[in-house]
């Protein structure tokens, strides 16, 4: 095997930095922050909308505030969530190819469960639900 | 892929029993990793029973007997016997940590196990290989860079700079905290793992270093510094009582810093 004659520093020093990685780092911890109050303002509007009936529940999706902060929810949620399996997926699969299809399924999976979940709030707040 | 399991030729064996000798008067037993890259067959574990009131008080001590007493043929490190060299580190009792520095009264139960630094190639017996470990090292230029030309006599530094290299510099590179992280067993040939990083931060906040820049450059990667996930396993392990863990999330914050 070629990896034979190749120097130990070699093999350390690999294919370098690849000079990023400081911005994702900081967007996760950012994205967590967010979901803070998102998810909190979430779990009070589901819990108030529990015994009311479908069109209580529409309207209160209908309105601008709320489903602006929907979305956001849903933004920074999916985009969370991504880049937490992504970390996984580094972390413990390191045959290339499976990896690379595993972290572009991730990306195609989040974005289109996404876009439909915002779809779908869009398609609420602007009437087309009733 | 993750190996949960390890490979058939590497499953470890039951090996051979050797006994406590007549008049014995406190056996505790240590099961000892054994492989000889020479012989045919898996590693195996031997069962050495011996009387500790005849050994000296540190595991590293209970080896030597074993060596001279019992079983020439166990192999291991070490040199300074007490806690310097940091030769003699490996796993003791499910733990990492240096045999000179851990008492075998310390172990728990009647039974100690005794096996090489996880994850590591391993050379003989309790002798792992530890080349990438110290390639990995080197990768970081563990020494002054300087662009200034050299003073005539030595590169000053107040004592309040000098102090931010404490618990950094007693570092003696045994490798117990590398060894222990989960995530460099599954990445160890791209993540730099704790004692490395530990050092990288040592060059990055020395006040004499006119390299900080390029330094950062070289660690901010997904996989060099980023695999570290704060499991803290490092900390937990340093027999120097160091905290690996603290430094790289020190790197982390430097490269936040640079860019906000
Ligand atoms: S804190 Fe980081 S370096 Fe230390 S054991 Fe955990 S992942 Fe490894
Ligand atoms: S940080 Fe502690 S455990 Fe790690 S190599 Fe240095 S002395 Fe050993
Ligand atoms: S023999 Fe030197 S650290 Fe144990």
């Amino acid at each position: 095997m070629s990896t034979e004659f190749r120097t130990p520093l070699s093999r350390a020093r690999g294919l370098g930095s690849a000079k990023h990685g400081a911005a994702h780092w900081i967007a996760e911890r950012v994205s967590a922050l967010a979901l803070i109050p998102l998810v909190l303002w979430a779990v009070f509007g589901v819990i108030r909308l529990a015994r009311a009936d479908y069109d209580t529940a529409v309207a209160w999706l209908a309105s601008p505030l709320n489903a602006v902060l929907m979305i956001l929810l849903i933004l920074v949620a999916f985009w969370h969530m991504q880049t937490g399996v992504r970390v996984i997926i580094e972390d413990y699969i390191h045959k290339m190819l499976t990896k690379s299809v595993l972290l572009v399924a991730n990306l195609f999976i989040v974005t289109l469960a996404g876009a439909l979940a915002i779809f779908s709030i869009l398609k609420v707040a602007l009437g087309g639900a009733l | 892929m993750v190996e949960l399991a390890l490979p058939k030729n590497s499953r470890v064996q039951k090996g051979r029993h050797h006994p406590a000798p007549a008049g014995a008067k406190k056996v505790k037993t240590f099961k000892v990793y054994r492989y000889d890259p020479e012989q045919p067959g898996n590693p195996r574990w031997d069962t050495y029973d011996i009387d500790v009131e005849a050994c000296g008080p540190m595991v590293l001590d209970v080896l030597i007997h074993i060596k001279n007493n019992v079983d020439p043929t166990l192999a291991f490190r070490r040199s300074c016997r007490e806690g310097v060299c940091g030769s003699c580190a490996m796993n003791i009792g499910g733990r990492n940590t240096l045999a000179c520095t851990h008492g075998h009264e310390e172990i728990p139960g009647k039974e100690c196990q005794i096996a090489p630094l996880p994850s590591m190639p391993v050379v003989k017996d309790l002798v792992p290989d530890l080349t990438m470990f110290y390639a990995q090292y080197a990768s970081i230029e563990p020494w002054l860079h300087t662009k200034t030309p050299e003073p005539q006599q030595e590169w000053r530094q107040s004592p309040e700079d000098r102090e931010k290299l404490d618990g950094l510099y007693e570092c003696i590179l045994c490798a117990c905290c590398t060894t222990s992280c989960p995530s460099y067993w599954w990445n160890g040939e791209k993540y730099l793992g704790p004692a490395t990083l530990l050092h990288a931060y040592r060059w990055l906040i020395d006040s004499r270093d006119e390299a900080t820049g390029e330094r950062l450059d070289a660690l901010e990667d997904p996989f060099k510094l980023y695999r570290c996930h704060t499991i803290m396993n490092c900390a937990q392990v340093c027999p120097k009582g160091l905290n690996p863990a603290k430094a790289i999330a020190e790197v982390k914050k430097m490269l936040v810093d640079r860019v906000i």
